[in-house]
């Protein structure tokens, strides 16, 4: 990084990479969506409210929510094996974790809503991504919500905390934190962290997080209109 | 299994009480339950500990043994760090593949060790890119009665605190163990996750699993002996406002410097 801040990608410490989110780009799925964050490039479906298979897992009382976040085996530098890794199993359920509390399931008992996240190229911050085309993909797909769910991290590299790092920044940084939020409800649904902060960067690192959320709130809604009220249907 | 009935009961119960700021079991809200730590439980691995949380029961062992480095880092020892739920452990866990719980478990317990770095791996290496020294630690939940997130990071750092490395020599290229010699593990730190679940607006260390069963949301934060946050998990069906994500980060602090002195005892 250079000293007035300019990182390894040219961008500024508070910049995010660019990102073009598109609702409803599969025909099957009940509803879709295709992400571009940075070099990232992500595929959400969702299915559902539907039966459930196997019966065991249905509930009485609500429709269930069930997340796979696969990545294939081209979308990294050594091509990776395609049996989902035990990243990949934690990965899905913490993604599971953010969505679930943004969703409104009690009105489809014994249902599931299947969402399956495929990261084509991975390039950092993929579960973030992931998460950003899954709650439009829930939204296109009509499933009653609360909020969207956000997502974006924020890290420490070379001693300074930054917005949204990428795969170089990642491999080399101090430390990473993966943040979701429900934007307008103001709750946070999925964090994590990697590397080592003090208290006060902790919380520093934590609003930067939720400040690019945020920004890719408006980004996530830009795509869902664009569908729905402006040259798309009606 | 209890009823579905005594559960709601239970839960109706424990939201009065925590409303009043205490918990079922009489604890503080940032109270743990009791701790007990014992070490050298398995004599024929490098290092093992037996760590009792309140009903939770976790035996951990490690074991070191000369491997390859991975590819890409040849100038690093291996660690790895697994745990699993034994069926003998709860009436509901089944033999089989491991389910996204266990594996989230191992992962997050995992984290916690290496990003606090506590064990120096750059004085693991036997030969670069050839031959380093592997630490292996594996951890059996035995009792599973909530929170087995903290019990199972505490018995494996007490493991690895607790632990002797055999010392290698390179002979034509492969490690050959010299007998008799062994030296205390390369710890750089204490790292001490400190579980916490929101039900509600409160929030409560040491989650039993009467409260887990009925908690809004989860965290994990592990803490280093600089005081500094090193791995977060957040975890459960629901989330945090920013300022009870500060109190956690507080509590994990505070909760985990008083472990952390367990720690020292051991070493």
């Amino acid at each position: 990084m250079t000293d007035d801040g300019i990182r390894c990608d040219g961008r500024r410490v508070d910049q995010l990479r660019n990102i073009t989110i598109k609702a409803g780009v599969l025909k099957n799925a009940d509803g879709s969506a295709y992400i571009e964050f940075g070099k990232n490039k992500i595929l959400a479906g969702v299915f559902g409210p539907r039966d459930v298979h196997p019966k065991h897992m249905a509930n009485q009382d609500t429709g269930i929510l069930r997340c796979r976040y696969h990545m294939s085996p081209f979308s990294v530098t050594e091509r990776k094996n395609p049996a989902p890794s035990r990243r990949e199993i934690e990965i899905s359920k913490v993604l599971k974790e953010a969505l679930q509390p943004a969703l409104i399931l009690k009105d489809f008992p014994r249902t599931v809503v299947d969402v399956f996240v495929e990261v084509l190229q991975a390039d950092g911050g993929s579960r973030c991504a992931a998460l950003d085309a899954a709650a439009v993909a829930l939204a296109d797909a009509g499933i009653p919500m609360r909020d969207l769910v956000s997502a974006c991290a924020a890290g420490k590299v070379e001693d300074r905390i930054v917005l949204d790092i990428n795969n170089e920044e990642d491999q080399e940084g101090q430390a990473d934190m993966p943040v979701a939020i429900m934007p307008n409800i103001g709750k946070v649904t999925l964090m994590q962290l990697d590397g080592i902060l003090t208290p006060d960067e902790y919380k520093t690192c934590l609003q930067t997080a939720i400040g690019g959320c945020r920004s890719v709130y408006e980004i996530q809604r830009k795509a869902l209109v664009e569908k729905y009220f402006e040259g798309g249907a009606h | 299994m209890g009823s579905a009935i005594l559960d709601q009961l239970k839960l109706e119960k424990m939201s009065d009480l925590l409303k009043q700021g205490r918990r079922l079991d009489g604890r503080a809200l940032d109270e743990q339950r009791e701790l007990t730590i014992e070490t050298g439980v398995i004599p024929k691995a490098n290092g093992s500990a037996r760590v009792r949380l309140g009903n939770t029961e976790v035996i951990t062992g490690v074991k070191v043994q000369p491997d390859k480095p991975f590819p890409d880092l040849g100038d690093k020892g291996i660690l790895i760090c697994t745990a699993e739920i034994l069926p003998l452990a709860d009436p509901l866990v089944e033999p089989g593949p491991p389910t996204e719980e266990v594996i989230e478990l191992a992962r997050v317990v995992d984290r916690g060790i290496r990003e606090t770095e506590m064990i120096d791996l750059h004085q693991l290496v036997l030969l670069e890119n050839k031959s380093v020294v592997g630490i292996f630690i594996d951890s059996s939940v035995v009792d599973s009665a909530g929170n087995l997130f903290d019990a199972c990071s505490y018995a494996s750092v007490a493991a690895v605190l607790s632990s002797t490395i055999p010392k290698y020599e390179i002979k034509d290229e492969a490690p050959v163990l010299v007998e008799g010699v062994t030296s205390k593990p390369p710890v750089k730190t204490l790292p001490v996750s400190v579980t916490m679940a929101r039900i509600g607006d409160q929030i409560v260390v040491d989650p039993s699993k009467e409260e887990e069963a009925c908690m809004d949301a989860r965290i994990t934060i592990t803490t280093n002996s600089d005081g500094n946050i090193c791995a977060l998990q957040k975890g459960g069906e629901n989330g945090f406002t920013v300022d009870q994500l500060t109190r956690c980060s507080e509590i994990a602090l505070s909760v985990g410097t008083k472990i952390r002195k367990r720690f020292e005892q051991l070493m």
